[in-house]
């Protein structure tokens, strides 16, 4: 499967493809802009969404005042005409494998020689009554940031937010720096509780409790009660508890946005599934970014990815791959950043959200409650599997390297220093850290 | 208002987009006439002033043993914006040790350097010197007539004479060489320091566009070309008894003075904070800036480090670059960014939501 021996041949000696893209996120854009480098075909994005690509993770930051839309927008509008790469603004109605072209919304019918598959995500659904009130939302797109202004224009005191990921922290964030009180109801009985182990979860909730959050773990929504407006009112529980609330926000994590693929050729999994180089089941047609289902992901790494630089680098792969410089898309050990207000969080290689047979880990937490940082093992064999940090920078190269070589936890250890990357004058807690961890691992050796 | 209420840490950004002051509304304008209004009268018309300079008699008789001035008054004002929004600015970034020793220095050479320092001298019958300015920022410490005066005033003049050949021949490369020129924009600079402290509620204001970058250019080293040909002619006619060139070299640092001087540096330079953010100076107009920017890009080991793959381009490190650096564009691609306008303020590092960015100065290793 690996091998395409044929694959350079198929698409180099072809002069000018007509290459259409379905997205202009960071992987259709970083797609687009690899080949237009790369190649001298023909290049068309579409998008419903904006006439311009932005960054989605900064919506955020337009909603909180730090910037306005515009400045999420990366490259400047007149970036795209000179690059040769055609912007058009629709939304897809069907894909026509069999002739190769797309129907749009405008009625345009569009042709392509080679189509990738960009489309993103979609915000999950917790399929509860009352969902459709005004008032309840996700926050995803361009279009669901200019919802939350209109939703909450009207004045909202109190907000419910369900489901403790990634955006549900960003958007109490959002509405903290508006006022609006927050209730964040939480389905685990730890915040990101299938992510970050009990003690940095813990960590975490008091910082956002500090900043004014009313976490509530162990609880999920039952239904949203609505007036006669068809407005929301307020937020029961299953426990059967009832929130007022002006406003819920939905933060249940992200699928593949591959809904209007499903009466075509191209199988479905969760998401577009494809190979290693990208391709779906129908030839000519890719798939990269959150809405790519990898058949065979690399080691360490999940089947769709959803996070912002997985986007970027398939786009780059399969730029290469399409230009006549295929390989199989290697995007290296895990790794991920976040910001719950204050503390920035990174994490590379794997950390388990609950303690394991088979790999070790040691802990250290600085007194203040703002900084950690857990190195994970292999109980046997003693070898890295992963390290994150809260409230320290740390070198993303250098880990990556370790992991891959397969350093011992005790040369972890010994070179922590190696790993930091925080700004000049920083406190540093290197010895405290290791005096730490020396003790965690004579303990741990005496253990086994 | 935004230059009193505002936040702390994650929250020090909140709604600086959406407030007038902040964002080029209506109160930023009347703030920019304000500000360009009170640099044409203190130029111009200091007579107008004549109220407010008096005020300050007392001050000035205790520091330099004479009466207040406009200069004084100027001062004065200078000073207290730089301490004031200064403290502001730690409260705001108090968590970030750089940011807080980095504007401790720009306050303690601000009061000392800049404000005490020369009054004392005046007080002591001595010229009055800075000793954190130098040529060609502070043009005429090497024009001829200067270096004459001083020389002839005594002991002290003679030193102060060689203080500012070697600041700018010897003790600024070196410094730029191991620091990058943040070393003086941002952490020494009375401008820079301005521009930092009173500057930086508007330091987003900066235009980040191609074309915004391709004029700072074309300005900042013809700037930097005008002021090294008036001190050369200003030697060549002083050498020559003032025969060969006339008053021409007179006059042309007269007009040196009005346009770059007077108008860019301050009535633009910092009349229109509000408008175009705290270092249009700095970024177009500054000699100084120009010489440390070649320094700093092609003979320094100072530059700004991307983490990896973690960037996510959400652009809070352009939005805040004060020098209207796209820094987003090195970032998302793992570039380090090594730029002859970057003053190494450190707001991009400061602003990142993701960890991506570090300022540094220590040898490249060569993988």
């Amino acid at each position: 499967m690996i091998s395409k021996g044929n694959y350079s041949d198929t698409f180099v000696n072809v002069s000018k493809r007509n290459i259409v893209i379905i997205g202009n996120g960071i992987s259709g854009i970083t797609a687009a802009r690899h080949i237009r480098k790369l190649s001298d075909d023909a290049i068309t994005v579409i998008s419903s969404e904006s006439p311009y690509f932005f960054s989605r993770t900064a919506l955020m930051y337009v909603f909180m005042g730090h910037m306005k839309f515009e400045h999420t927008q990366p490259y400047e509008n007149w970036f795209w005409e000179k690059n040769r790469i055609n912007l058009i603004t629709d939304h897809i109605l069907a894909v026509r494998t069999s002739d190769h072209t797309l129907e749009m919304q405008s009625g345009a019918v569009l042709e392509f020689d080679v189509l990738i598959i960009a489309s993103g995500s979609l915000p999950n659904q917790l399929k509860c009554e009352g969902e459709n009130l005004k008032g309840v939302q996700s926050l995803y797109s361009r279009q669901d940031l200019e919802l939350l202004e209109k939703n909450t224009a009207a004045g909202v005191v109190q907000a419910v937010i369900a489901g403790g990921g990634l955006i549900g922290i960003e958007l109490a964030e959002m509405l903290a720096s508006r006022k609006i009180a927050v209730q964040f109801l939480v389905r685990e009985k730890n915040f990101w509780g299938n992510v970050l182990p009990a003690a940095e979860s813990s960590l975490v909730s008091a910082h956002m409790r500090s900043h004014g959050i009313e976490l509530r773990e162990s609880s999920e929504v039952a239904e949203f009660v609505g007036d006669d407006h068809g407005r929301l009112v307020a937020v029961r529980t299953k426990d059967g508890e009832v929130i007022p609330c002006q406003l819920a926000g939905i933060t249940a994590g992200v699928r593949p946005n591959v809904d209007f693929l499903k009466h075509t050729e191209i199988e479905l999994g969760r998401g577009v599934k494809v190979d290693p180089f990208f391709e779906s089941s129908v030839e000519g047609i890719y798939a990269i970014g959150d809405c790519a289902e990898l058949r065979e992901p690399p080691l360490g790494r999940r089947t769709i990815e959803p996070v912002w630089y997985a986007g970027r680098l398939m786009g780059e792969q399969l730029a290469q791959n399409l230009c006549g410089n295929p390989s199989v898309y290697d995007p290296g050990p895990w790794f991920n950043s976040a910001k719950f207000f204050d503390l920035e969080y990174q994490v590379y290689g794997e950390i388990a959200a609950a303690p394991s047979s088979s790999a070790e880990s040691l802990y250290w937490e600085h007194s203040g409650r703002k900084k950690c940082l857990r190195i994970q093992y292999d109980r046997s064999t003693s070898v890295l599997q992963g390290i994150h940090a809260i409230g320290m920078r740390l070198q993303h190269e250098v880990i990556a390297q370790w992991l891959k070589q397969g350093r011992s936890v005790h040369f972890v250890v010994d070179h922590l220093v190696e790993i930091n990357f925080d700004g000049e004058f920083s406190i540093r807690h290197e010895q405290e850290i290791q005096r730490s961890c020396m003790e965690q691992l004579s303990v741990n050796a005496n253990q086994s | 208002m935004s230059l009193i209420d505002f936040g702390r840490g994650a929250e020090a950004n909140h709604g600086v987009y959406f407030r007038g002051l902040t964002a080029r509304g209506v109160a930023a304008y009347l703030l920019g006439i304000v500000l360009t209004g009170f640099y044409v009268l203190l130029f111009w018309f200091p007579q107008t002033l004549e109220g407010l300079i008096r005020v300050l008699d007392p001050l000035s008789q205790t520091l330099r043993g004479r009466a207040s001035d406009q200069w004084f008054l100027y001062g004065f004002f200078y000073t207290t914006a730089v301490l004031v929004m200064g403290a502001r600015f730690i409260y705001k970034r108090s968590h970030n040790r750089y940011q807080v020793i980095r504007t401790v220095s720009v306050m303690f050479f601000q009061l000392g350097f800049a404000f005490l320092l020369p009054a004392i001298l005046l007080r002591l019958n001595q010229p009055e010197f800075y000793f954190s300015y130098f040529w060609p920022l502070k043009r005429e410490y090497l024009f001829p007539d200067t270096i004459q005066s001083l020389a002839s005033s005594g002991g002290l003049g003679i030193f102060m004479v060689v203080w500012g050949v070697a600041m700018i021949a010897v003790v600024t490369p070196v410094l730029t060489y191991f620091f990058g020129k943040r070393w003086y924009c941002s952490w020494v600079c009375g401008c820079g320091g301005l521009a930092e402290t009173a500057g930086d509620p508007f330091r987003h204001l900066s235009d980040k566009s191609l074309k915004a970058w391709r004029i700072e250019r074309v300005l900042i080293y013809s700037i930097l070309l005008v002021i090294i040909a008036l001190t050369i002619l200003l030697w060549v006619n002083s050498k020559s008894g003032g025969e060969w060139l006339g008053s021409f070299s007179g006059s042309y640092a007269k007009w040196y003075g009005f346009f770059i001087g007077s108008i860019f540096s301050g009535v633009i330079g910092t009349g229109f904070y509000p408008i175009f953010g705290g270092r249009v100076w700095c970024r177009f107009g500054c000699p100084m800036a120009a010489i440390l920017g070649i320094q700093q890009k092609f003979f320094s080991r100072f530059r700004i480090t991307t983490n990896g793959g973690q960037c996510i381009s959400c652009g809070n490190c352009s939005v805040y670059c004060e020098m209207g650096i796209d820094v987003r564009a090195y970032a998302q691609r793992g570039e380090a960014i090594k730029r002859a306008s970057c003053v190494g303020c450190g707001l991009c590092a400061e602003v990142c939501p993701r960890g991506v960015l570090k300022l540094e100065n220590k040898p490249i290793k060569i993988k």
